[in-house]
């Protein structure tokens, strides 16, 4: 059902530029207004949720450690996965946002008779994800060609790297294969693995399916719908210099692509894509388990009710003295 | 209590695959063995906890209070703000289920609310709909539902069958820890009067008395002498251990599972005997009897509250340092949250072992030193005469507990002292141990009888482990340095590996440690002879 109520809600999505931007003609909402309006929802509530968590207090440090403590010069300390400085809880961070650390463990349970559990090393998903991130990055860094003149160096070589295979014409990119396949890993695997299809949300569907279609619509008017690039070009540049100018002839396909990207932009900041900000704020990750060298302070610390030792001595003074243990009033 | 399953027939029914309705519409059903007793009403009444009464999960009618949805509301609302961990950890999740598989009491139970992601959605789920956008527009949609009683009951059974371990947490791309969303979902039940027992209880009795079984002072005292008079059986050696005594150099504290049951007891007695040895100027305080802290099970305030003492104690007694026995979450609550509660510890001198002057300046602020480091320093330093062969007869294995190895990182101090005082260690499979070890099934104050079904299924993973080296290498001592662990691990051994006993790190020291004047020993600690001594 979440399947199904999360497709429909991506074609509807389709439908909507078809209609408006196809049949009715209505370029300037679809190539203008909208996409600006996305752009503004996007940046605003980017920063409002990463506002918001900021505003809540990080009273204790927590981390998760992931190996051995700082502790006497001869024993070795895991520098990186329990880090006591900061340099440490930037390298840790670096490999958890950069290179998927975490995942990177990941172990498959396995029950068998006896009963016997095993683990396997399982890192399919780790794969999965860090494909797909790495491409959606690079996707979207190639894009910045259109938004910016002249075209700065790293997006060109970017651009020449994820279409060094030269394969037709225009020249296949790498990362609309490898996204393609990551979406379809990320999608089967939560249909075909029972807890995950148990535990997944429309959300969780949703945005899969979003950016499927995005990439799809993309690739479509790459190489099969072609649409003039110039114009493209022309239009896009006027929405980053604010100077918009909207050329006719530019094919449906071409609303439609910008629709959908403008709905995620839209849908980012107010759903679990958030994690793209959130990893950062991690406070089992983000913080170095230097706790009993360094005293950290809780903003909120309010005296609390204790039982006093005058009050507990009242209350057993006269065993203590038949025990022959000390006591502060005779 | 109810009948437990044999280990055969319990293994049997695990079944992974998830019911066939969507898990909101599947309702928590309490049956005996898997869910602990309220607590009751007398302990909440010593700690001033609201709506203390009778009752029983079986019930259909809880006795809430008369505006429960708004106390949980308000008290989501200030959590939410004071801690960004509870916050962002509603909102990062992508429930990509790498954390499904990692949490013990799924890999025993199947049942697919023990998975961390969907123990924590069972809170999300309520958090979408009284605090995001997306959630009071797209409703059920986006995965939100009403909070009903029906949710509050689910709550209680799953965030009372999660034991804190964050073993989840590490494997998690976000580190979202889902220990420290049931520890928040506790606190709010505690607004409602939902608690259990065997929680409140050791914390009532941990605040009024001194240590969780409410073990008043003169009787602390005579337990200390009584397990003297074993030393002095074995040893040949007398010892007189303070307690309460003004101006000594360090304080000493423990969990008190130490000086109440076997086997701690003889961790116990190896702690005694250790700092006899060294002559330590030391003392044990009866007022701050506790290393342990079900506070931390309870509330950041109950916490606090039972940390207190130990700061208080230290300061009044006029010590330098503070040293700390063998427990797991007491260690957690030390090294995360105790100088920031209860700190500065500013009267207190950077921790120094006197005998090899050695400073401790992992923990120069706290000033509170975990007795592994202490003893591998004495090690390393070459102050112990130690006899390992007296440990012969043992094939030992170490089983990581939770909070020092995944709050702490308390990892390899305790395998420096057991090869130093044991000839045969063997380690259990990589994935077992360390920052990956798992849970003995029993921790965040769930070792009680009535919930043993759901206990043994917790701690299968760690038995099955033990179960490796056991066939492996022949392990017949599985250590560890954790009171709850001593206290648990017993019965999960007898019920998955029979043949394999339980052990502090203090023990195997205190049997190999050869003292000034001791006679020639027969036995070890437990009385069973020393090998080469069976004759
Ligand atoms: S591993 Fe983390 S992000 Fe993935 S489902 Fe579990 S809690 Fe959520
Ligand atoms: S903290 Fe431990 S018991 Fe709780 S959900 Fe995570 S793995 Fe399971």
């Amino acid at each position: 059902m979440n399947v199904l109520y999360s497709l429909l809600l991506v074609l509807a999505l389709v439908v909507i530029p078809l209609i408006g931007a196809g049949a009715l003609g209505w370029h300037t909402l679809f190539g203008v207004f909208i996409p600006l309006f996305a752009v503004v929802v996007f940046l605003v509530g980017f920063v409002y949720r990463i506002l918001d968590w900021g505003r809540s207090a990080v009273p204790f440090r927590i981390p998760t450690t992931g190996g051995q403590q700082e502790t006497m010069p001869w024993i070795k300390q895991s520098k990186l996965d329990n880090p006591s400085t900061t340099a440490g809880t930037v390298g840790r961070m670096a490999l958890e946002i950069l290179l998927f650390r975490s995942l990177f463990r990941n172990t498959q349970t396995q029950l068998s008779q006896g009963p016997k559990l095993s683990y396997g090393s399982s890192k399919w998903l780790w794969l999965g994800a860090i494909a797909f991130h790495y491409s959606f990055f690079i996707i979207v860094a190639r894009h910045m060609r259109f938004f910016t003149e002249p075209i700065p160096m790293p997006f060109e070589w970017l651009d020449k790297l994820d279409g060094i295979l030269q394969i037709g014409v225009p020249t296949l990119y790498l990362t609309e294969i490898v996204i393609l396949a990551a979406l379809a890993y990320l999608f089967l695997r939560r249909v075909v693995v029972p807890q995950l299809r148990y535990i997944s949300l429309p959300a969780d569907y949703f945005p899969l399916f979003l950016i499927l279609a995005i990439v799809i619509s993309g690739i479509l008017m790459r190489y099969f719908i072609r649409t003039d690039v110039m114009d493209i070009k022309t239009l896009t540049m006027g929405l980053a210099t604010l100077n918009f100018s909207v050329p006719e002839g530019i094919g449906v396909i071409f609303y439609i692509h910008m629709f959908l990207v403008s709905a995620l932009l839209v849908y980012f900041p107010m759903s679990k894509l958030m994690h793209l900000g959130g990893v950062f704020l991690s406070p089992t990750r983000n913080l170095a388990n230097n706790n009993r060298m360094q005293r950290h302070i809780n903003p909120w610390n309010h005296p609390v009710k204790v039982h006093t030792y005058q009050e507990w001595e009242d209350e057993y003074r006269e065993q203590m003295k038949e025990a022959g243990l000390p006591v502060e009033k005779e | 209590m109810s009948k437990l399953p044999a280990a055969d027939t319990l293994a049997a029914s695990i079944d992974y695959t998830p019911p066939r309705k969507p898990w909101m519409e599947v309702p928590a059903e309490f049956r005996p063995g898997v869910y602990s007793y309220p607590a009751n009403p007398k302990n909440l009444k010593i700690l001033d906890f609201p709506n203390p009464r009778q009752w029983a999960p079986e019930d259909d009618d809880w006795k809430l209070p008369e505006n429960w949805q708004e106390i949980i509301y308000e008290g989501f609302k200030e959590r939410l703000h004071k801690y960004r961990s509870l916050k962002v950890f509603m909102d990062v999740c992508v429930r990509c289920g790498a954390c499904a598989d990692k949490c013990h009491y799924f890999i025993g139970s199947g049942d697919p609310k023990n998975m961390p992601v969907l123990r924590a959605e069972l809170l999300r789920s309520v958090y979408r709909r009284d605090f995001t956008m997306a959630g009071k527009i797209l409703k059920s949609l986006s995965g939100s539902r009403e909070l009903t009683e029906d949710v509050i009951k689910e709550w209680f059974m799953y965030f009372y069958q999660c034991s804190e371990c964050r073993r989840c947490s590490l494997f998690c791309p976000y580190g979202i820890d889902t220990a420290e969303i049931t520890m928040m979902g506790r606190e709010l039940l505690n607004l409602l009067g939902l608690n259990i027992n065997w929680v409140m209880e050791p914390v009532a009795n941990c605040f009024r008395v001194g240590n969780h079984l409410g073990i008043p002072p003169h009787t602390f005292k005579d337990i200390v002498d009584f397990m003297c008079e074993d030393i002095e059986d074995i040893t040949g050696v007398k010892i007189d251990p303070p307690i309460n005594k003004k101006g000594a150099e360090i304080l000493f504290v423990t969990p008190s599972g130490d000086y109440f049951a076997d086997p701690g007891t003889y961790t116990f007695m190896g702690y005694l005997m250790l700092f006899h040895e060294l002559g330590l100027d030391y003392t044990m305080s009866a007022y701050a009897s506790e290393g342990g802290n079900f506070g931390l099970f309870t509330s950041a305030e109950a916490m606090k509250r039972l940390n207190a003492k130990i700061y208080a104690e230290a300061k009044r007694l006029g010590v330098k340092w503070i040293l700390g026995g063998e427990c797991g979450h007491m260690w957690r609550v030390i090294n995360q949250y105790m100088d920031t509660m209860n700190g500065p510890a500013d009267f207190l001198d950077v921790p120094r072992n006197p005998l090899t002057g050695t400073v401790f300046s992992n923990a120069r602020s706290t000033k509170m030193v975990h007795i592994t480091e202490f003893t591998a320093d004495l090690i390393k330093n070459k102050v112990l005469n130690l006899d390992p062969s007296r440990n012969d007869n043992l094939n030992v294995t170490y089983h990581d507990s939770c909070n020092p190895s995944r709050a702490m990182g308390l990892l390899e101090e305790p395998r420096y002292v057991i090869k130093n005082v044991c000839n045969n260690f063997y380690e259990m499979p990589e994935q077992t141990i360390r920052e990956q070890t798992f849970c003995c099934g029993s921790g965040s104050g769930l070792n009680n009888e009535e919930f043993m079904e759901m206990r043994m299924r917790g701690g299968m993973p760690r038995a099955n482990a033990v179960k490796h080296v056991q066939e492996q290498y022949g392990v017949n001592m599985l250590s560890c340095i954790c009171a709850i662990d001593r206290a648990a691990l017993p019965p999960l051994m007898e019920y998955w590996v029979p043949g394999v006993d339980v052990t502090g790190v203090h023990e195997l020291v205190a049997n190999a440690l050869v003292m000034r004047g001791e006679k020639e020993r027969e036995t070890d600690l437990r009385g069973e002879p020393l090998p080469g001594k069976e004759g």
